[in-house]
């Protein structure tokens, strides 16, 4: 889809926190000059095309007593969708992007406690005979996420 | 009155979104049995501590044009990590930044710094300027593109045996 100006205003706004109130939209839909229903109609939309992944609550596993932990795999050409269908049949693989190097496949694991990560990237080692290198983070320097539309 | 529900509970009815409806919460609500104003004292608990961190959207970068997503990566002298991430992970272009362990002797990278842009070009060039604020202190660098979204679900918790 193309977004116009209003979309990318709208796209800008809710990445940042939603009020929590009853009528959350309407309050950013005041916000914003726009009524309710041609708020809720664009998010819609936007998340039909795929523009917006997900709406919702961002949540913190490790504030949650879980875990995250960025892995790497080095995945042959001639296997990869294969370790891919058994990597991603894992609840746990929050996001998992194909990059362009010899590690080329790298996902988040979200575990509910921290042993759950190594229990999962065991199980990924198990099924698919290849390492599951594991960069936990060790400092945040920044989670802004956001970016501009 | 109403049932008691776990944090659990509202975490997995609340994992896959919010409904993009006029009243998201009495909707879910709806849904664990329980009163739209419980549910969102519990979800105001939930941000107060931090499990919430907030509710938002999560765009796909691929489809603003953001089509350039580099994983920059870093091997920087340990002793200046902390000082050197601070000011690397403040960059506007800068969308996430963390000091990982490196996985000697295949990976010596230790601080990680995504960047996104338009263009391969305009990443390189983001890439260049944290090379000279990093200077003497790295090592080494390296970056990898992301050439496709394999999966983008946010958490999801397993099922509970009943």
């Amino acid at each position: 889809m193309t977004l116009d100006d209003t979309d990318r205003r709208i796209l800008n706004r809710m990445q940042e926190d939603l009020p929590l109130c009853s009528a959350p939209f309407a309050a950013v839909a005041t916000e914003l000059g726009l009524t309710e229903s041609d708020l809720l109609t664009r998010l819609q939309a936007m998340k039909d095309t795929g523009v917006i992944t997900r709406f919702g609550p961002f949540f913190d596993a490790a504030a949650m007593g879980g875990a995250f932990c960025l892995c790497a795999m080095a995945v042959p050409a001639d296997q990869f969708d294969a370790v891919l269908t058994k990597v991603n049949a894992h609840p746990e693989v929050a996001h998992n992007y194909e990059r362009t190097h010899r590690l080329n496949m790298w996902f988040v694991l979200a575990t509910e406690t921290p042993e759950g990560i190594t229990t999962t990237a065991d199980a990924i080692e198990g099924e698919t005979g290849i390492t599951v290198h594991r960069f936990p983070k060790l400092q945040e320097f920044y989670i802004g996420f956001r970016v501009a539309a | 009155m109403t049932h008691q529900v776990s944090d659990r509970d509202i975490i997995t009815a609340l994992q896959a979104g919010l409904p993009l409806v006029p009243a998201p919460y009495a909707a879910v609500a709806e849904g664990l049995g329980i009163d739209e104003a419980d549910l969102m004292t519990r979800i105001a608990a939930m941000k107060s501590s931090g499990v919430i961190r907030r509710i938002a959207a999560a765009p796909n970068h691929y489809k603003l044009g953001m089509i350039a997503n580099g994983m920059t990566v870093w091997d920087v002298d340990d002793a200046r990590i902390t000082e050197l991430g601070a000011i690397i992970g403040a960059l506007p272009f800068v969308t996430h930044s963390y000091e990982r362990p490196r996985a000697l002797p295949d990976w010596p990278y230790n601080l990680f710094a995504m960047v996104h842009g338009s263009s391969d070009a305009e990443v390189e060039e983001k890439r260049n300027q944290i090379a000279a604020i990093l200077g003497d202190a790295c090592r080494g660098r390296d970056i990898l593109y992301s050439t496709r979204i394999l999966k983008k679900t946010g958490l999801r918790l397993r099922k509970k045996e009943a």
